[in-house]
């Protein structure tokens, strides 16, 4: 018997739930054409949650066209249409804000009630925000020559393949589907392997909001499958991948098939400066959110930190301290709990040889460096937040993302030594610089080589406000209107008026 | 439009009443802050009388009443109590303490829910909304349900705009850092017509709200009754107390207190250009308050020889008949090219003969009663005018029916330029009609006019309907289509038609002042 099209599913906290398992096409939840599936484990426990369908090449196929049949209307659609649909969606949301949260922290271990709850919050707010954004999409007139009528439409792309990562399923789904969607695009969505399930409800609320079928297509696959035949299809207009940068390579070399527009959101090692003339207890507040969020599977992550020599100690005590009393490690459905399991056996792994590393290399471990072993934690994939200390430039803890609640703390001497050790990464997403000088915090800003810079604080992201990376952290930039513009193109009409020939 | 209490008095003195004077009905006192109404449908709504002030409906300091009466019926409707100087002073402390609140400097998306809210309430009540706006002002239902979907489409593109209100970041190397924030200005004062009651609270009313302002807004004397009713809602959406404030109250008390007044910082009006001249003045005298306002024209609506008959002629209609012709920018001056002048003209003779006209609330009505008895003798002297002038009467030239303020749809035609008709904004259903041969000779008797607000243009040749476009001194053009609105699409009148734009992302630089931050980056040497 292959398996049904949902599936009933019973949440830790004993909330009843029909999971759907298909892949969402049209509206609709399908099975894949060869009756492929993959199961989708919880990181908590190393059971398996459930399975689901996987989109092989021919499934991807039948998305895409889905797509293309639908951006024939929906590109005609107005602004406000898009925009009301869009505002009811955030709406229904809002209603399922509990539920969402509880497969989220089911399914990607994240805390519940400190963690995934925040991320549904946040996805609310980014429809509503694009959603006002939808009637505002406006082109150019420009007013040169006299004799002519010069003007820009924003368009739509048209169909974009998207691919989002494990780590924030909801939320990444939503930064990518809600500015495409306010657009005009229409989409194939590939939702991570490990992490399907929140985002196959999304396609429930998608249906009851009332958008035509193709808009939004939701497909879970492989990335070698699934994400490889979206990336190079010959009739997808645009790619937009959140991942590894080893992988936002391949995507850009797969894109390369039809040339298609590509926005990368990749990896991330960004540095932390501690001046000593800073706040040093919110250094250290900041400093413990930034790395310790989300069990630091966040790739703007602040996991290297520079602290001055006047205050080094000083902070790596108070920073250890904080970790420990704050950043709790249990079950995920607790209402304390802070930090979660790691999302899989394998990236539970590659952290552990990492710390292995850290050690081997001379760093010292401050507290942590080690799997949590307490009682029911044992089964899941928890790793106690780690925090090195006497860390130096050339070590692989500081220039390779661990991507984990691992941070390597280091000391410095002058704003010169710093700032080229901030800089000295291949990637260039986030930076943070903890100072009172208003001098040197905005010549920081303006010196460091990432994407974003936080003047004391970290991680302290905006949907108003663009976020993206440099270097090898990507291209492009999600958020704010900026994010708006990587979904339209500008085609330019002149009107000729009067040159005569 | 600010008139004072002329248009209920006169109601009296025309005999069409058999009320008491209206000088005893101004100190009647015991009026219930809330009564009920029963509307044409049957249901029944309970019409709130008060001030709004600090959420709540409050009364005046002299608890005065003014009556409220149906144009459709010349029937008293309501009461409602009546804002004088020392209310509006009152109204001003509500505002001016809501703006120091959190409410100008929270997340936006604070402002932006209660925008989402507030066009939900608008949609959830639309029909009584619909009907209590013809019952006060008398266009048709089908002109009401209009305004309606247009108020709350307004709001909901509003909220979008609260958290999209963005400073720049001028580069001047590295020695300096600059911004520059666009902060609400504060306290607003907004003074709105009575043609439009609903929709133009909403102009007024959604900007404030996405750009963190706070508001005191007076109605018109004779239509308070919607934007009371919609007071009740945006309590309901969550707006804090004293964030707007709407009374009723006349012009030249309320209306001139609020232009006056020195703590309001800045004054939006919709009226006519007479009035607007005097509220310039006025914020000129007072304390420089920013000014922004959209008042008269004579639109000038074009025909070439190329246009699409049929749609153009609808067009025309839409132009001067929609709203009773009672729409600021109506296209009520028509200049049609020679070749097509007797087809057209023939054809938009016969579609405004063919227009439904009286009761308001006849599902197939589309012009409904002109909004006061004032409006009413207007229109008419205006008619009179015209034919005194030596305009040649096309079709009407005369009240329709002997009970409510209808007046049948006007056409005067081999008109000149010079005359009154031509010059003077009637603000009724009456056109005038002149033939022109030339593209310059078009431009320029359009452009003949202190007013600038709007024009429209039909043609199918592209290169005319860009060419006349460009040329045309009007801060609207609309080209085959008329009265267009959309929220994304500015609206607003060059010349003496006023200043400032009302909608679009235009809308927001009027409640927004710009503040710019230089900061050195030098260390001392």
């Amino acid at each position: 018997m292959s398996l049904p099209l949902e599936v009933d599913v019973t949440l830790p906290d004993g909330t009843k739930v029909q999971q759907p398992t298909g892949l969402f096409i049209n509206n609709e939840f399908v099975k894949s054409k060869s009756g492929a599936t993959l199961d989708s484990i919880n990181p908590s426990t190393g059971e398996v949650n459930s399975a689901v369908y996987a989109a092989e090449e021919e499934d991807i196929d039948i998305a895409v066209a889905a797509a293309r049949k639908s951006f024939k209307s929906w590109k005609k659609s107005t602004g406000v249409d898009r925009g009301n649909l869009l505002f009811k969606f955030a709406d229904l949301l809002e209603k399922n804000k509990d539920l969402l949260a509880a497969l989220e922290a089911w399914d990607s271990g994240k805390a519940k009630y400190t963690n995934a709850i925040f991320d549904v919050e946040e996805a609310i707010r980014v429809f509503r925000y694009y959603a006002g954004w939808a009637d505002k999409i406006q082109g150019k007139l420009i007013q040169n020559d006299p004799k002519k009528l010069a003007y820009t439409i924003h368009e739509p792309i048209g169909v974009c393949g998207q691919i989002i990562p494990w780590n924030y399923p909801i939320l990444m789904a939503v930064w990518k589907i809600a500015p495409a969607v306010a657009a005009g695009n229409t989409l194939v969505l590939k939702t991570s392997e490990i992490t399907p399930l929140s985002l196959l409800h999304l396609g429930k609320l998608w249906v009851e909001a009332g958008f035509p079928a193709g808009v939004l297509n939701i497909v879970t696959g492989y990335g070698a499958v699934a994400g490889n035949a979206l990336a190079s299809h010959l009739d997808v207009d645009k790619i937009a991948f959140t991942g590894s940068t080893a992988t936002g390579r391949l995507i850009q070399k797969a894109a390369s098939s039809n040339l298609k527009a590509v926005t990368l959101e990749c990896g991330g090692k960004s540095p932390l400066i501690v001046m000593p003339d800073a706040d040093i207890e919110q250094a250290v507040k900041w400093a413990a959110i930034g790395i310790m969020t989300n069990q630091g599977q966040v790739c703007t992550s602040t996991s290297r930190i520079y602290a001055h020599e006047d205050i080094y100690d000083d902070f790596v005590k108070k920073f250890a301290d904080h970790v420990l009393a704050e950043y709790k490690q249990g079950n995920v459905f607790g209402q304390d709990s802070v930090v979660g399991p790691q999302i899989s056996k394998v990236h539970h792994d590659k952290i552990m040889s990492y710390i292995d590393i850290g050690k081997k290399e001379g760093a010292k471990v401050v507290i942590g460096g080690e799997k949590n072993e307490e009682g029911d934690l044992k089964n899941g994939y928890f790793i106690k937040p780690t925090i090195f200390s006497d860390c130096k430039p050339d070590m692989r803890i500081i220039n390779e993302e661990i991507f984990g609640p691992v941070v390597a703390v280091s000391k410095f001497k002058t704003d010169e030594e710093v700032l080229e050790w901030a800089n000295q990464t291949d990637y260039g997403l986030g930076a943070s610089i903890f100072t009172k000088d208003i001098v040197r915090a905005h010549q920081f800003a303006a010196d460091l080589e990432a994407g974003m810079v936080w003047i004391n604080s970290s991680n302290d992201s905006d949907l108003h406000v663009p976020f993206g990376g440099v270097k090898m952290s990507g291209f492009g930039r999600e958020l704010g209107e900026y994010g708006l513009t990587m979904y339209t193109q500008a085609k330019a009409v002149h009107v000729n008026m009067g040159t005569i020939l | 439009m600010l008139r004072s209490a002329t248009a209920s008095r006169n109601l009296f003195t025309t005999g069409v009443s058999k009320r008491i004077a209206p000088a005893v009905l101004r100190f009647y006192s015991s009026l219930p802050l809330s009564v009920p109404v029963t509307l044409p449908n049957g249901t029944t709504y309970e019409q709130p009388t008060g001030l709004f002030i600090n959420n709540e409906f409050v009364l005046p300091k002299q608890k005065k009443t003014f009556e409220v009466v149906s144009p459709s019926t010349e029937e008293e409707i309501t009461h409602v109590y009546e804002a004088r100087e020392e209310d509006i002073d009152v109204a001003v402390d509500a505002a001016s303490k809501a703006f120091a609140s959190e409410w100008s400097t929270s997340d936006p998306l604070v402002r932006a829910r209660a925008l989402i809210k507030l066009a939900d309430l608008v949609e959830a009540n639309a029909e009584t909304l619909a009907y209590i706006e013809s019952l006060d002002n008398g266009k048709s239902l089908q002109c009401s349900r209009g305004d309606v979907a247009l108020t709350a489409a307004y709001f909901r593109s509003c909220a979008g705009w609260s958290d999209k209100i963005t400073g720049s970041l001028p580069e001047t190397g590295s020695s300096h850092f600059n911004y520059t924030r666009r902060e609400p200005i504060g306290v607003c004062g907004q003074v709105i017509p009575w043609n439009f009651p609903l929709l133009m609270a909403a102009w007024k009313i959604g900007p404030v709200l996405a750009t963190g302002c706070t508001t005191i807004l007076k109605t018109a004397e004779s239509t308070p009754l919607s934007a009371l009713y919609l007071a009740t809602l945006i309590k309901e959406s969550g707006v804090p107390a004293g964030v707007v404030n709407i009374v009723s109250g006349f012009g030249k008390i309320a209306g001139e207190a609020i232009a006056t007044h020195q703590k309001i910082k800045k004054v939006a009006f919709t009226g006519s250009t007479a009035t607007g001249r005097h509220i310039m003045r006025a914020a000129a005298n007072s304390n420089l308050k920013k000014v922004t306002l959209e008042l008269g024209g004579k639109s000038p609506n074009i025909v070439f020889n190329d246009a699409d008959v049929k749609r153009t002629v609808q067009n025309l209609v839409l132009g001067i008949l929609y709203n009773t012709g009672e729409v600021c920018c109506a296209g009520s001056r028509i200049y049609i090219q020679e070749g097509i002048y007797d087809e057209v003209l023939a054809e938009f003779k016969a579609a405004a003969e063919n227009v439904k006209i009286g009761n308001p609330f006849d599902e197939d009505v589309f012009m409904g009663a002109q909004a006061s008895y004032a409006q009413l003798s207007k229109i008419l002297k205006y008619i009179e005018i015209g034919k005194n002038e030596g305009a040649t009467l096309v079709t009407g030239g005369a009240r329709h029916g002997e009970k409510g303020f209808f007046v049948k749809p006007t056409i005067f035609a081999d008109v000149k330029e010079d005359m009154q008709i031509v010059k003077e904004e009637i603000f009724g259903p009456v056109v005038t009609i002149s033939k022109f041969s030339t593209v310059d000779e078009v431009i320029d008797l359009a452009n003949d006019s202190e007013y600038g607000l709007a024009a429209g243009v039909h043609t199918e040749n592209i290169n005319t309907a860009i060419e006349v476009s460009n040329r045309l001194q009007a801060g609207t053009v609309w080209v085959n289509t008329y009265n267009d609105f959309h929220p994304m699409v500015p609206f607003g009148g060059y010349g003496q038609s006023g200043i400032g734009r009302e909608m679009g992302a235009e809308a927001l630089d009027n409640y927004l002042q710009v503040k710019a931050v230089r900061v050195g980056l030098q260390k001392a040497t």
